[in-house]
């Protein structure tokens, strides 16, 4: 037990695992808020699309040779965002079917670019690299660490400052529509959240496992609690738990840190669903 | 009691084709003014120009009381997305009280205080802290009128309230309803139910295929040939739910 200790103090010596634990715990704070508003519209599969379209869009900026690409990855993400809210509602093209062909495509076209334009001799480590994060989040800069915060004290501040909001809308559009309210706004914002997450969090759990940091931690919440704010507080508070332990085992046992946060969440979800039979089971 | 509302031959369609034309029809302060129709004939894009969410094609609509978007409460019909929400009764009706935040963040005392009593006026208030997806029928729409009662105090427009409920809960919601009306309240229900229509309503307005088959008040309307003939349709219908059931 004191040998784990001192490894452990001896990690928390280092500052990249400070950065590593601190913008780790942000995403899965922030992802997990805007979670439980987009399962509750039927949008979990938006994370998916959105974040291979970050991955495409990676693949361009890894193209044009810029050395920070979040300043490509971000607008593009953020329009895919809105272009894929406008489809929704117009339904030329159905919602799902206009997710899955914006999805697939980007992620062929990025594959593509990879290879035809390598930037580096391993193409299949760096493709391994953008789709499952592995390894980058523990080689953050003191930079990276800054913008992760800033955006992610706008996420969060966002969300408090339209929290009434975003729960209308997600309860009952029409309604909101027929009082008054520009859901259309407010829908757009969270589509803009929802971007700005995926971008931040490409970088923790890479862009294929995204959608597991949004969805598991509200799916969770749902199991056991019957509000809205409870299960929002909830969703945070077992997103930011299951980071942190996945990042801790991933330092000890030195698995992938990305995955080892989902299947954290991922056993903490069967946890949930087997309480929740349980507390069932005593009321009937 | 001033008119609420006045609409002299207006036609209501989207870019350029029409849904319905030639509506003629008032109402008044503490009507209950029931909309019957056929799916397809234009009801819900009546409720959207009623809304103020779509502005007629042509004839003129005046509204001397109900000066912007927002000034009817309404009861929707219920999403699919609503049936495993998990939102708390209370959460629910004080949203209704959203339109008056505006840029506010937050709610104020005034707008709880206003959801308490919306809340114990339908009787309501001890399933404030129960979750809404666990409420049966008749008590989701008990909710949802409370909140439509938070957004506008005076007047409501209810699209099809009793579907799918039980002909308990149906009765039960009519009766509530009709007392709404009865303390000045405005109501405008959309309906298939011509029974129930004919038994609450102050006043019919019968849209057809895409046009005007009557407007009046309840009483004409049952002396009507339109009135008659739907009577006998209804009387048909209820004979074969009886033997369904048997």
């Amino acid at each position: 037990m004191g040998d784990f200790a001192a490894k452990l103090q001896l990690y928390f010596s280092y500052p990249f695992v400070w950065y590593a634990l601190i913008v780790g715990l942000l995403i899965a704070l922030c992802s997990s808020l805007l979670g439980v508003t987009l399962v509750l519209k039927r949008f979990s599969y938006i994370g998916d699309g959105l974040s291979h379209v970050a991955f495409g869009a990676m693949a361009i900026a890894a193209l044009v040779g810029l050395t920070n690409n979040v300043y490509i990855v971000m607008p593009i993400t953020v329009i895919s965002a809105i272009l894929l809210l406008r489809t929704g509602q117009n339904a030329k093209i159905n919602g799902d079917a206009a997710i899955a062909m914006i999805s697939v495509g980007a992620l062929a076209l990025g594959y593509m670019l990879m290879n035809l334009f390598p930037s580096s001799a391993n193409i299949s480590g760096d493709v391994c690299t953008t789709l499952f994060g592995s390894t980058s989040i523990l080689t953050l800069k003191e930079s990276d660490v800054i913008i992760c915060i800033v955006m992610s004290v706008v996420v969060i501040a966002a969300f408090l400052l339209f929290y009434n909001k975003i729960f209308a809308v997600t309860f009952d559009e029409n309604f909101m529509k027929a009082t008054g309210i520009k859901a259309n706004v407010y829908n757009l914002i969270i589509a803009i959240i929802t971007a700005l997450i995926i971008v931040l969090a490409m970088n923790l759990v890479g862009s294929l496992l995204i959608s597991a940091l949004i969805i598991f931690p509200a799916l969770s919440a749902m199991r056991l609690f019957r509000s809205f704010r409870s299960v929002v507080i909830c969703s945070a508070c077992v997103s930011v738990t299951c980071a942190g332990l996945g990042i801790f085992t991933s330092i000890m046992a030195g698995t992938p840190v990305g995955s080892t946060i989902v299947v954290t969440d991922i056993i903490v979800f069967f946890l949930f669903c087997g309480l929740s039979l349980i507390i069932r089971r005593k009321n009937v | 009691m001033g008119d609420l509302l006045l609409c002299k031959d207006i036609a209501l369609g989207y870019e350029g084709s029409t849904v319905v034309s030639g509506l003629n029809f008032r109402i008044t302060e503490g009507d209950y003014l029931c909309i019957l129709g056929e799916n397809g004939s234009g009801k819900s894009t009546l409720i959207k120009a009623l809304l103020g969410l779509n502005k007629p094609i042509s004839g003129m609509m005046i509204q001397p009381a109900l000066k912007k978007v927002g000034d009817i409460g309404y009861l929707p019909q219920q999403t699919s997305i609503q049936r495993d929400f998990p939102a708390s009764v209370r959460e629910i009706v004080l949203s209704g009280c959203l339109p008056k935040c505006g840029l506010r963040p937050f709610y104020t005392k005034q707008e709880k205080q206003l959801a308490e009593t919306t809340m114990s006026r339908l009787g309501i208030t001890e399933l404030a802290t129960r979750c809404y997806r666990e409420l049966s029928g008749g008590q989701q729409q008990r909710v949802l009128l409370a909140r439509a009662l938070c957004a506008a105090q005076k007047t409501l427009l209810l699209d099809e309230p009793v579907t799918g409920l039980d002909p308990k809960a149906q009765l039960e919601l009519y009766e509530l309803i009709s007392e709404l009306n009865k303390s000045g309240i405005t109501i405008i229900m959309v309906s298939h139910d011509f029974t129930a229509a004919t038994r609450y309503a102050s006043h019919i307005l019968h849209i057809g295929a895409q046009h005007q088959l009557f407007f009046g008040t309840t009483a004409d309307y049952l002396a009507s040939d339109v009135g008659k003939m739907f009577s006998l349709d209804a009387g048909t219908q209820n004979e074969g739910k009886v033997s369904d059931n048997g």
